[in-house]
């Protein structure tokens, strides 16, 4: 847990804390505080009153759920003010919203523990520091009165001013010994303010802050809004190759089919034609040959109809070095898992191919528990740097996306390991 | 001349494929888009042949080759020609060793063959009569794998030109035409090609069992 800093400066020698702006700071805090906490516990005090009188008729509920979430404006009050004494500034606990208007805020904000800390620091501030403050007030402002005893004798009348009840105080010389305990006050004002404040920073550190668990919530938000573009990206590979697919290919197929009608229908004759027919036809497969590759590129369709294992191979079988194969698994996975092994694979595989002088790559893969694990190892020189290629980079991050891991063991001289874990526990 | 079933959810293409076919006289005597409609026109109908694409809808996946699977499994020996835009071995495996039997043809051939009219018209013939067609293109990537652990890799060049050849349905005859030696060393090679593969030659279609051995080892389906 977090310091205190009003009671950091507590423990400074005393005439340091004494001189220092602490103690005012503490009276300003405390003071503000009282006034803030008695206005608060009103309105929390009328809501829960409002809403329990009409709790038969539907607004009564809807004035309780509003008291429910009372503690959120009132926090967020509160960790501004407590800025006073405290420079470590609280972080707000509460996580963002799934979407705008007051239905999803409500829904989103009750199910949060923090919205029920902060009603739990409600009554605490209005009933207790309220109470404390008021106390602590009674000794400031008495102390203050009793330090300006002098003064009030000497401009107001004397025997008018009674320090102890029936003795007028002759003059302001007499009222001296009250001065004093009036100093004596405020030196206690001065320690006990600092106690308060720290105690009431202290409360507002463990009711207000963000705690783990809300930092929690918040990085599995984080990764699922990360999530969903990978999502949405690959959706969008899809349609592309879909558009390829139904589109540009069916087109490029019918054009040779058209280009071998005419071939049919020359059959026989002398023309001139013929050739160029021929070649046309040859160019048109060509173009079908390049585009096939290409719609291969952006999302196999047999990673889709026949999972990871049999992907892999067609991949194994176009690659330039020999590949062995070794992927046993139970059945499919979830899908954004073997879109991520298998690009994992294109870009090991290409990378293998390229850079690292190997002569055969291996890839294994196997179900761990709730884990996948990929190998990739080649026979070549090694040396390759995660750091360096934006390509090893880039595959660091579709992992860990989907919370997994990439371990790269690269010695100079090899071989080379690729080794992926990715949960597939949804 | 041919009674057909065709399945192609491409319009275009269903209309090019009807009149190529029409031209050359054979009889088209259902032209569907989806995989459901070709399951009753092909009951309806009794076709000699069916020519189905591998993606249809309604999933747009491999609606196509599954229907043609089931078909097989109701007719038993219905010649089926798979016409697919994926030169991937994965689905010639899921045809090759989902067919119910080794009997009637059955043929694999990327779409692009389709332009080389007397190349398309001679699978489709072979299909008919019973025999096993792969598209060349898809035999060319099985063959050129190098993996060092495959039975594959035990063949001598020639061995694996015969062997590509019988995948791709030709006869002794014609192997020993096309490699311009004598049908009896086609037929030592073939033998060799079996043993190595280790088939056993009692059982069914030798040829079938060859192709299916390589597509089963390298491309698991599913």
């Amino acid at each position: 847990m977090s310091t205190v800093a009003v009671w950091e400066a507590l423990r400074r020698r005393p005439l340091r804390y004494l001189v220092s702006r602490w103690p005012l700071r503490a009276w300003a805090f405390l003071l503000g505080g009282t006034v803030w906490g008695f206005l608060v516990l009103l309105g929390f005090a009328a809501l829960l009153f409002v809403g329990l009188g009409l709790s038969v008729l539907g607004i009564g509920l809807a004035v309780l759920m509003g008291a429910a979430v009372f503690g959120i404006p009132v926090a967020a009050a509160e960790r501004r003010r407590l800025r006073l004494v405290e420079p470590q500034p609280l972080l707000d606990p509460h996580g963002s919203l799934p979407g705008t208007g007051a239905l999803p805020w409500l829904r989103t904000r009750l199910r949060e523990r923090a919205t029920w800390r902060e009603l739990a620091y409600v009554p605490l501030l209005g009933v207790v520091f309220t109470a404390a403050g008021i106390g602590f007030t009674a000794l400031l402002g008495l102390s203050l009165l009793l330090v300006a005893t002098p003064v009030i004798v000497w401009a107001i009348a004397p025997d008018q001013v009674m320090l102890l009840p029936g003795q007028a105080v002759e003059d302001p010389v007499a009222a001296l010994p009250g001065t004093a305990v009036g100093l004596l006050g405020l030196l206690v004002a001065a320690y006990a303010g600092g106690l308060l404040a720290g105690a009431q920073v202290r409360t507002a550190q463990f009711l207000l802050s963000a705690r783990e668990e809300d930092l929690g919530s918040r990085v599995i938000e984080l990764t699922r809004s990360r999530a969903r573009l990978v999502d949405a990206f690959e959706a969008e590979r899809r349609r592309i190759e879909r558009d390829l697919h139904d589109g540009a290919q069916q087109q490029l197929v019918a054009l040779t089919m058209t280009l071998g009608l005419a071939e049919l229908e020359l059959r026989g004759q002398e023309s001139a034609a013929s050739p160029l027919i021929a070649r046309a036809r040859g160019e048109a497969r060509q173009a079908l040959e390049q585009l096939r590759g290409l719609v291969r590129g952006i999302h196999p369709q047999v990673l889709t109809d026949h999972g990871l294992a049999a992907a892999v191979a067609e991949l194994a079988l176009r690659n330039p070095i020999p590949v062995s194969v070794d992927i046993e698994l139970p059945g499919r996975l979830p899908s954004p898992v073997e879109t991520m092994a298998y690009f994992t694979v294109t870009e090991a595989l290409t990378n293998a191919s390229k850079h690292s002088g190997a002569d055969t790559v291996a890839v294994v893969g196997r179900l761990r528990g709730e884990r996948l694990v990929l190998l990739i190892t080649d026979d070549g020189h090694g040396g390759a740097d995660p750091l360096a290629g934006s390509g090893l980079q880039g595959l660091a991050d579709r992992v860990a996306i989907l919370k997994g891991r990439l371990i790269v063991t690269s010695p100079v001289g090899g071989p080379t390991q690729l080794r992926v874990e990715v949960p597939c526990s949804g | 001349m041919l009674r057909l079933v065709l399945a192609e959810d491409s319009v275009l293409l269903r209309a090019g494929l009807v009149e190529l076919l029409s031209r050359v006289g054979h009889e088209v005597v259902a032209a569907v888009g989806d995989a459901e409609e070709l399951a009753r026109a092909v009951d309806a109908d009794r076709p000699d042949v069916v020519i189905t694409d591998v993606r249809m809808p309604p999933g747009f996946r491999d609606e196509g080759l599954k229907a043609a699977l089931d078909l097989r499994a109701r007719h038993a020996a219905l010649p089926v020609l798979v016409l697919s835009q994926y030169v991937a071995t994965a689905y010639a495996a899921q045809l090759f060793s989902g067919a119910s039997s080794a009997e009637g043809g059955l043929g694999y051939l990327l779409k692009d063959r389709v332009g080389e009219v007397s190349e398309f018209m001679d699978a489709l013939d072979r299909v008919a009569q019973g025999q096993t067609v792969i598209d060349p293109e898809v035999v060319r990537v099985l063959l050129q794998q190098r993996s060092a652990d495959r039975p594959l890799a035990r063949l001598t060049p020639r061995e694996r030109e015969v062997l590509a050849l019988m995948a791709e349905g030709l006869n002794n005859q014609a192997i020993a035409q096309r490699l311009t030696v004598t049908e009896a060393s086609v037929v030592k090679h073939a033998g060799n090609v079996f043993m190595k593969l280790q088939l056993d030659p009692t059982e069914g279609n030798r040829r079938v069992l060859a192709v299916l051995a390589h597509l089963r080892g390298e491309a698991p389906p599913g």
